[in-house]
């Protein structure tokens, strides 16, 4: 963050040679200094690394292989819904239903795999569950946009119909009464491989995450993501199709439900039916990416935040356990955290302007 | 309270001392002096953006002066909202009445005030003082008529009764007519009138000079800011009031017109348009010229420029580019050659939150990011390149909010040179823009139509309008109503048909 010519100075036109040029008088370089540090990365990275350094200095069970392993393989399927409802809320999206997606994606593959078997059925509950996650989230995306429905309200009324729905399947999967298992070699293997010693869940949110941060980053749609947020009717002028945009980014969001919703239910290996599992997922999904510093208002943000908003969140919780303090105080400390985040997130927003 | 329905009315003396207004380092006010007599009707003339909006807001309390003093009565006045404006007796009515629609217009007049008994509506009281009120204004409004059923002009009395109920006596009218039809405007001019027959001041905010002149007592022109003159009505006349709105060029700003072929092919043609506030529009635009499409706000210049770069659906018509038909659908109008720069760049251009360089490849990401994939390399040297040719300094890769809005402007402009165009709309290319970054603008408008591009302009400073362009078109009500060339292009000329009364008034 350089600024190599003042403002002022651009009427006359200088030419762009004259890069980093000496800096004024101190006061001016400090005001500088201040207004050009990143007060959103500031905002999580900081606190990020206080609570990684304040854990393993005070529980040495936190830092070993085992438990941060262990922590990963739990936060993978959450990690990977988290990152492609990054780029829905940039896209000045929101999506309330990737919870209910997520436990109606379970539901699917695990009735497949018990119905049909084998390979087949395991291969076949994979994809079907997937591709059912790609379809809720062009549904999404398309109420929200054609259809002029606030995507708020789109997503939530989607995702009471889709836990509808998954009671409904749910009915075919189960012999009689009880949960849908699914303890079959044929699929586990997709919870139980580790190559390279860390868990295959790890390395497909490693992937995916990865994907995910760079589209945003560098390629032309992640431009538009952001473009689509940031002002929409500038972005449309500019030539974009915004509302292709943003269902593309619900179409993401719903199939990386899918895929996570596939991914836990193998290491599981059951289907909790539990709407509140749902909620709750939704819930933290969108408690790490504000906490992460991505704007609930569009137009800016990060995958890598998200990812360590979600960490951030599940460090916590972890750190109340390993730190035996009641449960009772995370709700109560992450709300308090949220509330932080978005605080500062308008504070940053004012002091920019 | 409720007493002050049957009230005499005070008379109401309000005297502006030198002030002056500033918006974001702009002066828009200066050392403004000025008079309301008692009893009298005011009208406050002048060019869009001249600040009698303005004024009449620090009248009225919405804002307050940066210099100088308001004085009521004699007494120095500082009101923070309009409430206590209208404490002391100033209200205006809006262009948006502010009634509620499906209450009386006796329960609308004192909304809020109503005569109570034990906390009921005291409804035998509420009619005797609307009676009385209706009384001094000799309105005759049937107390009971629910208001959502009666005519603009109906709902303005009752909007003016509303004011008087609370006691004002000075009342401030903006463009009252503009949204009338000639029969209610001729209505609501006996209603001025009436006011002031029964000593009110009405200070009035108008664009149709021949109303100004039949109405009022005295005028007052202010132009960029300044109070030209303050005069009585009967010595002004149309042409005098025009005179002074205008004042003398600042051509020096303006670049030499590039010449234009008169074999030169039509770039754009447009047939028979309508589209929303585009009533009917046939134009073109030949290679290389610049057209200046002029009018007051409102008139449906920027609904036209909307309307051919297909932001907005047409209704019916024709948009064709180099002769071939271009559908309303901005991907397809951008392929073909148009591009528009519209009148908000915070609104329509920018996107705030974002890098420079983002913003100045946004709309021909493919010629960087061949494949989606963005070349970091190309689109560096690419922003660099444009952002040199608009003269915009310093890291691309700031936030774009962080520059002035001349600059800012000036990013919009090289997200235009980005790819070559046929067809180039600039919807008020300078608003808000320092002198400097203006006449860098006016040089690229120029240059693109030297390079072959059709440029249409369109601006409410006619200086602009008559400085770049080849040919003027007037628009009024959404229609094309005069087309100006060669020494026809004045000030006058513009101004006359853009202001000229849908209908006449008095007649």
């Amino acid at each position: 963050m350089s600024i190599d010519t003042p403002e002022k100075t651009a009427a006359a036109a200088p030419p762009p040679a004259s890069r980093g040029g000496s800096f004024g008088d101190n006061a001016d370089a400090v005001q500088r200094f201040l207004k050009n540090i990143p007060w959103r990365s500031v905002a999580i990275v900081v606190p990020f690394l206080l609570v990684f350094i304040a854990l393993s200095i005070g529980s040495p069970a936190f830092l070993s292989a085992q438990n941060i392993g262990n922590v990963l393989d739990r936060q993978a399927g959450i990690l990977i819904i988290a990152a492609a409802a990054t780029l829905v809320l940039i896209a000045g999206g929101i999506d309330l239903s990737v919870g209910a997606t997520y436990m109606f994606t379970a539901v699917v593959c695990g009735t497949i795999i018990v119905r049909v078997g084998g390979e087949t059925g395991a291969a076949l509950g994979i994809a079907v569950g997937i591709l059912a996650g790609l379809a809720i989230g062009l549904i999404n995306g398309i109420i929200s946009t054609y259809l002029r429905i606030n995507p708020l309200i789109a997503t939530l009324a989607m995702s009471f119909i889709i836990l509808g729905a998954t009671k409904l399947v749910s009915q075919f999967g189960k012999e009689g009464v009880g949960q849908i298992r699914v303890d079959v070699p044929e699929f586990r293997w997709l919870a139980l491989l580790r190559p390279l010693g860390v868990s295959l869940p790890t390395w497909i949110a490693a992937v995916v995450l990865i994907v995910l941060g760079v589209v945003l980053w560098r390629t032309t749609f992640g431009r538009y993501v952001y473009a689509a947020g940031g002002n929409a009717e500038a972005a449309r002028l500019a030539g974009i199709r915004i509302n292709v945009v943003r269902i593309a980014t619900f179409a993401l969001a719903g199939t990386a439900a899918g895929l996570a919703g596939v991914i836990d239910l193998a290491r599981t290996p059951s289907v909790p039916e539990n709407d509140a599992i749902a909620t709750t997922l939704t819930f933290t999904v969108l408690a790490g990416i504000v906490v992460g510093g991505t704007s609930i208002l569009g137009g800016a943000g990060a995958v890598w935040r998200t990812v360590l908003g979600i960490l951030f969140i599940a460090m916590l919780y972890n750190g109340f356990t390993l730190l035996r303090i009641d449960p009772l105080f995370q709700g109560i400390a992450l709300g308090v955290i949220i509330l932080v985040a978005v605080g500062f997130d308008a504070w940053s927003r004012t002091r920019s302007r | 309270m409720p007493d002050l329905a049957t009230a005499g009315t005070p008379q109401l003396l309000v005297e502006l001392r030198g002030v002056g207004k500033s918006f974001g380092g702009t002066p828009v006010l200066r050392d403004i002096d000025l008079t309301l007599a008692p009893g009298s009707v005011h009208a406050l003339v002048g060019e869009n953006g001249a600040g009698k909006s303005t004024l009449s807001k620090i009248i009225s309390g919405v804002y307050t002066a940066d210099t100088g003093q308001l004085l009521v009565d004699g007494n120095p006045a500082h009101f923070s909202s309009p409430r206590e404006a209208l404490d002391r007796g100033i209200a205006t009515i809006a262009q948006e009445l502010a009634l509620v629609p499906e209450l009386t217009v006796a329960e609308n007049v004192f909304l809020g005030h109503e005569p109570r008994t034990a906390g009921w509506i005291d409804r035998k009281k509420l009619r005797a003082e609307f009676v009385a009120v209706a009384e001094r204004t000799g309105f005759d409004l049937d107390p009971d008529a629910v208001v959502g059923g009666m005519r603009t002009a109906d709902q303005q009395k009752v909007e003016i009764l509303r004011a008087l109920a609370r006691g004002a006596s000075l009342i401030i009218m903006d463009e009252p007519t503009a949204a009338l039809s000639n029969h209610d405007a001729e209505l609501l001019h006996g209603v001025v009138r009436q006011l002031a027959n029964s000593g009110h001041t009405v200070l009035l905010i108008s664009h149709f000079l021949a109303e100004v002149l039949e109405l009022a007592d005295t005028v007052t022109i202010l132009r960029d800011g300044r109070h030209i003159r303050t005069s009585k009505a009967a010595d002004e006349t149309e042409s005098s009031l025009i005179e002074g709105m205008l004042g003398r060029s600042l051509g020096s700003v303006f670049p030499d017109k590039p010449t234009v072929d008169p074999d030169a092919p039509e770039v754009l043609r447009v047939t028979d348009l309508v589209a929303p506030g585009v009533n009917g529009v046939s134009l073109s635009v030949r290679a290389g010229e610049i057209v200046g499409l002029a009018g007051l706000v409102g008139a449906g210049r920027s609904e036209i420029a909307h309307a051919i770069y297909g932001s907005v659906p047409r209704a019916s018509g024709v948009v064709e580019i180099d002769g071939i038909a271009c559908p309303a659908d901005i991907p397809r109008t951008l392929k073909k050659g148009i591009f528009l720069i519209g009148e908000s760049r915070k609104e329509q251009g920018l996107v705030l939150g974002r890098p420079i360089r983002d913003n100045v490849t946004l709309s021909n990401m493919a010629q960087v990011a061949p494949g989606g994939w963005v070349r970091t390399g190309d689109e560096r040297r690419a922003s660099r390149g444009l952002l040199e040719r608009v003269t915009v300094a310093g890291d691309d890769r700031r936030a774009v909010s962080a520059l002035s809005g001349g600059n800012q402007q000036k990013v919009l402009f090289g997200r235009a040179l980005q790819k070559a165009r046929r067809l180039l709309i600039a919807d008020e290319p300078t608003r808000g823009v320092d002198v400097g970054s203006r006449r860098a603008i006016y040089e690229l408008i120029a240059q693109q139509a030297e390079q072959g591009i059709g440029v249409l302009v369109i601006s409410s400073d006619v200086e602009e309008v008559l400085g770049l362009a080849h040919r003027v078109l007037v628009v009024r009500g959404g229609r094309v109503v005069a087309e100006l060339t060669g020494d026809a292009m004045t000030e006058e000329n513009i101004i006359t048909a853009a202001f000229a009364d849908p209908t006449p008034v008095g007649s």
